[in-house]
């Protein structure tokens, strides 16, 4: 009983401090927005503020949890209650994707977008139902460890922390990349310095407190993030539908969205036909409009190219269906399909269950009942950010159809233009170049320079692009029609592109804009603005320090204490750990620097890669006795290879694909072939030993019985090397 | 359900893990069946609209996540009473 009140006081003391924390955030926030509107405190202060306290706030948290303690440094002592490591875990996994970015995404596709929403929660319940009690009732370190213990041996364990290297360190690169950009966005700082600046504050908690500074970091980051989201799109809301819960009144934004869409010929009135006379509905809410294309992988290949002063040709660009071609020529295409948005929702949910980031955090529950409880609350929280993103998306697509688009581009709504000054919503309208200098051409004018689709001729050479006064008109040239609009000529200069009007096609938005805009969109003062940045900062930084914490375990715990060195000291090995945490952190910021585009696809791909290869191990390793190491190895292998082989193809090459199915969602494939192998291999070799199968048993009940545990965890590779 | 205290602990365990198996196995039925099946009919179901929701549009961006959530507390709910039924202590510091 006396360890049930110490436990029940303790709670209320951490409840009592993170309410206090919140009520703070609040407060400052009003005094901040009060400063700002009645002081006319300038911009630039308040976002250092913002900045600084929230840093500030994390760095007191990471002292206050420093430690020495090997259970503290790897698994927060195991004793974070539920509902903070649910917390933690939301603000794990949230990353500066999430909260920046996803939003834009909805924006985009509409329905088909939907697929990261399903996929990124729905992965929850696989984690809950079949992995997170397990992994709590194993207790040890690191998600190789489980491996190690369960296929017996080294290699098993040595190639599940290879994995959990790469994975974690393309994650963590990704993480430094939007740091980057939040503070070079709203504060003003060069891209670079914000790396470093964000990547100190990262390693202040982590560095000195490991995983339990990590998480009690997290759990503040998650109240400020959660607080920076909502804020906005709720006073939107109530602006846009005089209703203050965007979650339901977004109802009324679709309905608007589809009326606006046909108005402006967005979405046909009939539904069209392709050439298999499958039915496609063009818009935001009709589904599976997506076609394939390579842009992507040509675009990070320019990019390498130039970056690294190589010369690898790009492929040829390529998209199905292939819009420069007239109707009755156009590919057959798997759009109007659902297989796609299958595959991808299933690959997200599966890949979501086999992060290692993300697994290790039920070890840091005290118990099998409370890590069970612990994901329920992890995916609620997680859940407050994902019901709310479509709602920021469809009144972003709302105020956009009915403000911007069919707009005269001089009369465009104010935040429109704030936005376009910093590239991130492009108008390719040929009006918009007059009086610009033309060896300065915006990125979307300059290729069409490069490929002969536009002319500039500078009649009266004073090196800008004048166009005052012009009149549209057109002639023929070898059987093209060629537009001339003042200093503008070429097959790109056609009437609609030259009549100052900003119509749909013309406009192109960086997903990062829904959210960051929306505080203008609404009327809000920068403070806001400032606090959605502090927010972003706070999804990135907190998903950086889990994805380290992982790769220092796995070099520091895997690969020195269990291979190499069995009979290293606890001071040497979190000595270790620290020091590979900062080398972890100075390699992802040199991954950072370059800013590669690639890096987001590889996160989308990393999901792929961890349902073909991680997933289906796991999962066999806990329910069902009979697999052994050589199948679990093989299965890996196997998965993992036709996945990249899928992915490597139909990224370079859209005509390479089954049913419509893209690279991201290349996991479909190998994890069936992983489970296969697995299956096959595992019966055609000898059964595990019986010292396996009864960790199996140990890990499937709660009862404690901690002597079986520490005779197989302790060191016991050895009877793995059968 | 006196059979549970003459059971040997091999065989409480096993019965234990025929219960939960069983358990994930209808869980996982529901989760898969809202995640899956709306899709395929999404047009369709995109002709009713609910306070303005096309309910294709709907039940991806917001019944599945409802019901994931709920799934998840379900479980949890669950195995503590599955736990007590099979006298499994839990540990906990």
């Amino acid at each position: 009983m006396a360890v049930n009140e110490a436990v029940k006081l303790r709670n209320n003391r951490l409840a009592q401090y993170y309410g206090m924390f919140t009520v703070g955030l609040i407060v400052f926030s009003l005094i901040m927005g009060a400063l700002e509107l009645g002081a006319g405190m300038p911009k630039a202060w308040i976002g250092w503020t913002f900045l600084m306290l929230t840093m500030g706030m994390y760095a007191f948290i990471g002292i206050m949890s420093r430690t020495k303690i090997l259970d503290e440094y790897y698994v927060a002592g195991r004793n974070v209650p539920a509902v903070f490591n649910g917390m933690a875990t939301g603000a794990d996994w949230m990353s500066a994707a999430s909260f920046i970015s996803m939003a834009g995404t909805l924006y985009a596709l509409g329905y088909d977008g939907l697929a990261y929403i399903m996929g990124w929660t729905g992965g929850y319940v696989l984690l809950a139902l079949l992995f997170a009690p397990y992994i709590r009732k194993f207790g040890q370190y690191t998600i190789p460890d489980f491996v190690g213990a369960r296929y017996g041996g080294r290699w098993p364990r040595l190639v599940a922390a290879i994995c959990a290297i790469i994975v974690s360190l393309t994650y963590v690169t990704a993480q430094v990349v939007g740091v980057g950009i939040i503070m070079s966005r709203f504060i003003g700082v060069p891209y670079e310095w914000g790396v470093v600046i964000g990547l100190s504050g990262v390693l202040v908690c982590s560095f000195l407190g490991g995983m339990k500074a990590v998480t009690w970091t997290q759990v503040a980051q998650y109240i400020i993030l959660i607080i920076a989201y909502m804020i906005p799109v709720t006073f939107l809301s109530l602006k846009l539908t005089g209703f203050p819960f965007p979650q339901l009144s977004y109802g009324q934004a679709l309905q608007n969205i589809t009326v606006l869409e046909k108005e402006l010929k967005i979405s046909s009135e009939a539904p069209a036909r392709d050439g298999t006379g499958r039915i496609i509905q063009q818009g935001y809410v009709p589904a599976y409009n997506e076609g394939l294309s390579n842009a992507a992988a040509v675009t990070a290949i320019n990019q390498i190219n130039s970056y690294f002063g190589l010369n690898i040709t790009p492929p040829k660009a390529q998209s199905i269906p292939d819009a420069s071609k007239p109707a009755d020529e156009i590919q057959t295409d798997w759009r109007g399909t659902p297989w796609n948005f299958l595959a991808l929702t299933f690959c997200l949910m599966v890949g979501t269950a086999g992060l290692p980031h993300i697994l290790i955090r039920f070890y840091t529950v005290p118990s099998v009942r409370e890590s069970r409880l612990s994901v329920g609350w992890a995916l609620f929280f997680i859940f407050l950010l994902y019901f709310t993103a479509p709602a920021y998306a469809a009144f972003a697509r709302w105020e956009i159809l009915q403000n911007v688009v069919g707009k005269e581009i001089k009369s465009l709504p104010e935040w429109t233009v704030n936005w376009s000054r910093l590239g991130l919503i492009t108008q390719r309208d040929y009006t918009t170049l007059d009086g610009r200098e033309i060896d300065k051409l915006p990125a979307w004018a300059a290729p069409q320079v490069r490929s002969g689709a536009l002319v500039i001729t500078d009649a009266n050479g004073n090196g800008k692009i004048d166009l005052a006064g012009a009149t549209f008109s057109e002639t023929e040239v070898d059987g093209k029609k060629v537009g001339v609009f003042g200093e503008l000529s070429g097959t790109a200069v056609t009437k609609t592109s030259t009549d100052g009007i900003l119509q749909f096609g013309e406009l192109n938005i960086d997903p990062d804009t829904i959210v960051l805009s929306t505080p203008e969109i609404a009327g809000l003062p920068y403070t806001v603005a400032a606090l959605i940045a502090a927010g972003g900062l706070a999804a990135a930084l907190s998903t950086a320090d889990g994805l380290l914490v992982v790769i220092s375990s796995a070099i520091a715990h895997d690969f020195y204490y269990r291979i190499i060195n069995p009979k290293a000291s606890m001071n040497t090995r979190i000595w270790l750990g620290k020091t590979m945490l900062v080398v972890a952190a100075v390699i992802a910021a040199l991954l950072a620097l370059p800013r590669l585009a690639l890096i987001a696809q590889m996160v989308a791909w990393a999901f792929s890669m961890a349902a073909s290869s991680f997933f289906p191990v796991v999962l066999l390793g806990i329910f069902w006795k009979r697999c052994n190491g050589p199948g679990a190895i093989a299965g890996m292998v196997g998965g993992l290879s036709v996945t990249l082989f899928y992915m490597y193809n139909n990224y370079l090459d859209p005509s390479f694909n089954v049913l419509g199915i893209t690279h991201l969602a290349a996991g479909i494939f190998g994890m069936p072939i992983n489970f296969l192998l697995c299956y096959i291999v595992s019966k055609l070799t000898a059964a595990p030993s019986q010292e396996i199968q009864d960790l199996v048993d140990h890990l499937r009940s709660p009862e404690l019985d901690d002597e079986l545990m520490t005779s197989i965890a302790s060191g016991k590779q050895a009877a793995g090397a059968r | 359900m006196s059979d549970i205290e003459t059971m040997s602990r091999q065989e409480r365990i096993n019965a234990y893990w025929k219960e939960n198996n069983r358990l994930i196995a209808i869980l996982l039925i529901i989760w898969f069946s809202v995640a899956y099946i709306p899709p395929l009919f999404v047009n369709q179901l995109n002709q009713i609209s609910i306070a303005g929701f096309p309910l294709g549009y709907y039940f991806g961006s917001q019944f599945s996540l409802v019901v994931f959530v709920i799934l998840i507390f379900y479980y949890a709910y669950a195995m503590n009473k599955l736990d007590a039924k099979y006298h499994l202590k839990d540990r906990d510091k």
